[in-house]
């Protein structure tokens, strides 16, 4: 077999072993994506239930509580960046980075000091490669949250922001995670989850003119505010890291998918050329033989 | 036909049990408190206990529930919590196991869950 020949072959067979893995990632990718989906919407009437509540106190009581009103001159604010542990997911992560990078370079020139908080290998990585200051970061769990996991991660937060500022809380809570669209489309959104904004979560429940009815408080408006805010902002969290999980998934599935289709072509490109380079070899003995032949004809014809 | 009000119990992530029901008992941080159909809109913070469910076909469903809210309104009835197990679901002998570990280890925090469960496993 020819040098070339050899060199195609064997370049074949590692592009169609890695085929085999990025096909197998895919698949897995793909199945990943809808459990994650289904946690999705296994957490929905919790968030729904719990976001009316919030909206019925918030809006039908006349109580002033730190996590509802905004800080006359805020100057501290927390920004919960929400990326991966793993990589192999295109864009995925750096579009989540970006996009908390820009949040923070508005926020101060707002005039606001940015605490980062990091979920996520790859969001981690980032930053201390770059020296940057984190917070407080967590990881491993990225590809299936629990609803314990958000609770961790809300827990420093919460106590950030009921905290002075002068003694090291923040005035703000954001949240950058990749909002899960459809199986093609995930964009990188930032929401401020703290303060509240009433008008964007009646937005979001879609229900704008509903007429909230008059609530008795048990046992008073402040205690079930009180009761009501840290774990409106965990189901929000946790809701954030299930659509950041789902939308990894699918970011998986996309890249494995282009990775498997790149292979499928660069294998059939390959064969085209090895199918060339062994032809070539072919003609190039034939005609060596007919070469020696006629050679061989002429030099006996000379001896006669 | 008595009145009903429509109760849905979810938990962080999942809903646990919906459904009909004409009397729902669940402990707020200043009490027990009953609800029955046409109760005046409600929002009450939870203790972790057993929430009594009386359904309208007669039956009787009691569930552990740990810290959350209740929420009436419009004759609906949202039970919020972030752990709630049906007594059903509930597996006796390993509650019983949790509970002595948390006694033994000093955990109140457990020692009061696996209390709460077993609370609601005995009264189903």
């Amino acid at each position: 077999m020819g040098a070339q020949l050899r060199v195609y072959k064997r370049r074949i067979r590692s592009v169609t072993a890695t085929k085999k893995i990025t096909k197998a990632m895919e698949m897995i990718a793909a199945s990943r994506v809808v459990k994650a989906m289904r946690k999705v919407s296994a957490s929905t009437p919790y968030a729904q239930e719990l976001t009316r509540a919030v909206t019925a106190v918030a809006g039908g009581s006349d109580a002033k509580h730190p996590l509802t009103t905004e800080a006359e001159n805020p100057t501290r604010a927390a920004v919960l960046l929400l990326t991966s542990d793993r990589g192999l997911a295109g864009a995925f992560n750096a579009n989540a980075i970006k996009a908390a990078e820009q949040l923070t370079a508005r926020l101060e020139s707002e005039g606001k000091q940015v605490d980062t908080y990091i979920v996520g290998r790859r969001g981690v990585s980032h930053y201390t490669f770059r020296e940057r200051k984190i917070a407080d970061s967590w990881t491993g769990f990225t590809d299936e949250p629990s609803y314990a996991d958000a609770k961790t991660v809300a827990a420093p937060l919460i106590e950030a922001i009921q905290k002075d500022t002068a003694a090291g809380g923040v005035d703000e809570l954001h949240i950058v995670y990749t909002e899960f669209v459809s199986m093609m489309t995930q964009t990188a959104v930032d929401s401020r989850l703290l303060p509240l904004r009433l008008e964007e979560i009646e937005g979001r429940t879609g229900k704008k003119d509903e007429v909230l009815p008059l609530y008795e408080f048990e046992p008073s408006a402040e205690d079930v505010l009180d009761a009501l805010l840290p774990r409106y902002v965990e189901s929000r969290i946790y809701n954030a890291l299930l659509q950041s999980a789902a939308s990894k998934h699918a970011a998986t599935r996309r890249a494995m998918k282009s990775a498997t289709d790149n292979a499928s072509e660069l294998i059939e490109t390959l064969t085209r050329l090895a199918n060339q380079a062994r032809q070539a070899e072919i003609t190039q003995e034939i005609s060596e033989i007919v070469g020696g032949a006629s050679a061989l004809a002429d030099a006996t014809a000379g001896s006669d | 036909m008595a009145a009903e009000l429509h109760v849905a119990l979810v938990a962080a992530d999942r809903e646990v049990w919906s459904g009909e029901a004409t009397l729902v008992v669940a402990r707020t941080t200043s009490g027990d408190i009953g609800i029955m159909p046409g109760h005046q809109p409600l929002l009450g913070v939870l203790e972790s206990g057993p929430v009594t469910i009386r359904t309208s076909e007669g039956g009787t469903v009691v569930a552990a529930v740990h810290g959350g809210f209740i929420s009436f309104a419009d004759n609906k009835l949202s039970l919020l919590a972030e752990v709630a197990e049906l007594a059903d679901e509930i597996d006796v002998k390993r509650i019983e196991r949790e509970l002595e570990r948390a006694k033994a280890e000093g955990d109140v925090i457990a020692q009061r869950r696996a209390e709460v469960r077993l609370r609601a496993a005995q009264a189903s």
